[in-house]
């Protein structure tokens, strides 16, 4: 068997410094862009998680609507609304903002961020609403108005009941962080697809790169069962 | 009224398409459910080790990375099959593997692996009790399954079947990106031709959207069929 390895790493000439450094390549670019959209998804998530609790119906509607309207359609139709749609604006190619929007990165980031802002908002929603009354009533006993009670007992309790299913959000966007390699960015899946076109060798260039992507999954979901298990620390049994 | 510059017809059977490939993917998928979920329960060792490997690794990865790998890759497996089996027994074999093909099996395959999941959930909340009183009745092990499992399994994991459809029918959207002329390919070509990206896209996005919020119905009135025997507590 090291024999066949051996000569299988004598003998080929796909996997040269050149290319592995392309993989290396779109490995930063991949992480960079699901980091950039789930940080900036989840920043927006909280506060729209909250309004969408609000009882008012003109406050939590706009906000219901958005996430339907971004989980009920695929996430390739909205980067390519996005990716083309920007270009067509009136007037925005003299404005800065088509400094930043001319490359494919920054659409493609708003796009993924959008979408899992959608998600992620469902997501904790679904949390502060499962809240105990009992932790409620608690709070207001001791006097807490409605913003201390939401910072310190409902975000807190909250978070602990949507951490499983925000771990499973971070893998769903890791794995279709994949389309971006449709608008022309280079990110793993891209390289792939480079790699693939010159060497016309489709099982070494993508069982790497899925090879890649399942590494990275297990890295997140090893990850996600720590942070679980440092949040429910509290109901761990007592060990003598 | 709606101008869709002479793309109507052909973003029409692109939305036939689309249909078409979700549902085949559907029953691909529930049939690999079935097949896993049951491997995975099984007491054999090997069934449950190729069952517990396949579905960590597919959905450790991108559909896109695997549709890729299946339609370019599947061709050159195929051309090497074909070869192969022509010089050593002189069989003509070929086989072209399209978009469409190439579709139904990663989307089943990969929604196969999220089946077994749900019902392997929904086949372990069905009470043992039920399965000792059908052995004390002298049921065969098909019929426990199909008369005593089987319908009782189908209501828990109506839920689950309802999530991954939905997911599922947002994921055909990829197939356009292997070439396949579905609705979301004849969109991009008619956006990029005409220079009117909202104009094609949104419409597209209004199609999608009304497929899963008229699943959604459908599934809720499904799932009221199944429980309907069910007496909710509190």
């Amino acid at each position: 068997m090291p024999d066949f390895i051996a000569q299988w790493l004598n003998q080929n000439d796909i996997f040269t410094a050149m290319t592995i450094m392309e993989y290396w390549d779109g490995l930063v670019t991949t992480v960079h862009l699901v980091f950039l959209s789930l940080v900036i998804g989840l920043v927006c998530a909280i506060p729209l998680a909250i309004l969408r609790t609000v009882k008012n119906p003109f406050v939590s509607g706009p906000v219901w609507l958005y996430t339907y309207l971004f989980r009920g359609t695929p996430l390739l139709i909205q980067l390519y609304i996005i990716y083309y749609g920007i270009a067509q604006i009136p007037g925005i190619q003299e404005t800065f903002w088509w400094e930043i929007f001319r490359e494919p990165f920054y659409p493609a980031l708003l796009a993924f961020a959008l979408n899992t802002c959608a998600y992620t908002t469902e997501i904790i929603r679904g949390a502060i609403v499962s809240t105990p009354n009992g932790e409620i009533e608690a709070a207001k006993a001791y006097g807490m108005n409605w913003w201390l009670r939401t910072r310190r007992i409902v975000l807190p309790s909250a978070a602990r009941r949507a951490v499983q299913a925000y771990s499973n959000e971070v893998i769903f966007m890791l794995h279709s962080s994949a389309i971006a390699s449709v608008v022309t960015i280079v990110d793993l899946t891209g390289a792939a697809r480079n790699i693939y076109s010159r060497f016309y060798a489709p099982f070494d260039a993508f069982i790497f790169v899925a090879c890649c992507y399942l590494v990275l999954t297990f890295i997140l979901v090893f990850a996600f069962r720590k942070l679980e298990s440092h949040l429910l620390r509290h109901q761990r049994p007592i060990q003598n | 009224m709606l101008d869709l510059k002479g793309y109507g017809p052909s973003l029409l059977d692109g939305a036939v398409i689309t249909i078409e490939l979700a549902f085949l993917s559907l029953a691909l998928s529930l049939a690999l459910g079935l097949i896993g979920a049951s491997s995975k329960l099984s007491g054999n060792r090997l069934a449950k080790g190729i069952a517990t490997g396949y579905t960590t690794v597919v959905r450790g990865i991108p559909d896109l990375v695997m549709m890729l790998l299946f339609y370019y890759g599947g061709q050159v497996a195929v051309n090497n099959l074909s070869d192969y089996l022509w010089e050593a027994y002189e069989i003509d074999f070929f086989f072209q593997f399209d978009p469409f093909i190439s579709g139904v099996v990663t989307i089943g395959l990969i929604f196969g692996a999220y089946m077994t999941e749900t019902f392997r959930g929904a086949f372990l909340a069905v009470e043992t009790g039920q399965v000792e009183a059908a052995k004390a009745y002298g049921f065969t092990r098909w019929h426990t399954f199909r008369r005593i499992i089987f319908p009782q399994m189908l209501r828990h994991a109506l839920p689950g079947i309802g999530n991954n459809w939905q997911v599922l029918l947002k994921t055909t959207a990829l197939v356009s990106i292997i070439g396949l002329t579905d609705m979301v390919r004849v969109a991009e070509e008619a956006a990029k031709a005409e220079r009117m990206p909202f104009h094609f896209f949104i419409p597209v996005a209004a199609v999608y959207l009304a497929l899963t919020a008229g699943s959604e119905l459908f599934i809720k009135w499904l799932d009221k069929r199944a429980n309907v025997g069910v007496v909710h507590g509190g």
